[in-house]
């Protein structure tokens, strides 16, 4: 018995290493809608946008110690460039775009310069992950922070209803321990959402629906690829 | 139109009539039992409509064996195949929910004469 259990653990262990993004896509966030599906039960989509993203650097674990795609999508007119840039796009001979992105991915070896990424790459039943740059909160209270239950709403309670309490005892240890949950900034950093169903994968129109929700506001920039801790049986994309 | 609207459009459905609350309907319900589908009539008031384009639901109230039952269909649902509009309505507000405190005679809608 222990020694199955060893082998499975082993096992896990080389999916998480190995556990890497064989696709993956730049889109924009557009918003929320529904769709029926086939037995006419309400699925709540997001609708994202596809950019066109175009290789401009491949990164390969022999040069660079990883493996990723550096793409760009979008338009910038030249002269906005700055030097750097536009060095690198120059020499890459890719048409510069608003920004540069890196998709890490296992294996980069059938890409090329200059290909374009789209919304072909996925289709209806695939599981993604989707990451976004959340929205900001600004300084936030521990309760909608920390998901601090807060304190009474009456029996007393003066003007503590939304304070997070005690942080730590008295004498011993005479301080507030390291990382004790407080109030402070909340939002604005990188979010993953894991295994988003893609409900509609519309090459032509660039559209990709994901069941469910993606962080961050409309029109923010999102990265697909496909899942990478996906359920045994399900399958990533 | 944005991309969401385009969207939408798609599953946006025409054959709805105009209906507002205090009106009789009959909506036309699908429904399957294993592998047949069958269509059953509920009967009864819109207390409610709530909502706008995809997401619009409307609410239909009946009184069935003294019990008062309400279902709240999205306005677009497939899974409704027909709407009919029995009588139309003379009320003053638009959500009714004050029938629910009503029984017999004074929960009935006035209908509308015009």
């Amino acid at each position: 018995m222990t020694g199955l259990r060893a082998v499975h653990i082993l096992d896990q262990t080389e999916k998480d290493v190995a556990a890497m993004a064989n696709k993956a896509l730049v889109g924009e966030k557009v918003g929320m809608s529904q769709v029926w599906d086939d037995d006419n039960r309400v699925v709540p989509v997001t609708v994202l946008r596809v950019r066109p993203a175009r290789v401009v650097q491949i990164k390969t674990p022999e040069r660079d110690g990883y493996a990723a795609l550096q793409v760009t999508y979008g338009e910038k007119q030249a002269k906005k460039l700055n030097k750097p840039d536009a060095g690198h796009f120059a020499a890459s001979g890719v048409q510069p775009g608003v920004r540069l992105l890196e998709l890490r991915l296992d294996d980069v070896s059938g890409f090329e310069v200059g290909q374009e990424i789209t919304a072909e790459l996925l289709s209806a039943g695939d599981l993604v992950d989707v990451t976004a740059v959340s929205r900001g909160k600004g300084f936030a209270g521990v309760m909608k922070r920390h998901n601090f239950a807060g304190q009474k709403a009456s029996h007393g309670a003066h003007r503590i209803h939304r304070a997070p309490g005690s942080v730590g005892a008295c004498a011993t240890p005479a301080r507030v321990f390291k990382g004790t949950r407080m109030a402070g900034r909340l939002g604005g950093e990188k979010v993953t959402t894991l295994n988003l169903q893609v409900v509609q994968a519309d090459a032509e129109a660039g559209l990709l629906l994901v069941r469910g929700a993606v962080p961050g506001p409309k029109g923010g920039v999102v990265i697909v690829r496909d899942a990478v801790k996906a359920p045994a049986g399900k399958g990533g994309a | 139109m944005n991309a969401i609207d385009t969207l939408d459009a798609r599953s946006l459905r025409d054959d709805i009539p105009d209906f507002a609350p205090g009106d009789t309907l009959k909506v036309h319900v699908r429904v399957v039992e294993g592998s047949k589908e069958r269509v059953q009539v509920f009967q009864g008031v819109v207390i409610r409509r709530q909502g706008s384009g995809l997401r619009e639901t409307y609410t239909v109230r009946k009184v069935s064996y003294g019990v008062g039952v309400e279902r709240t269909f999205p306005l677009h649902t497939p899974t409704v195949a027909k709407v009919e509009v029995v009588s139309r309505g003379d009320v003053r507000r638009a959500k009714l929910y004050y029938l629910r405190d009503r029984v017999g005679k004074a929960a009935k809608v006035k209908e509308r004469r015009d």
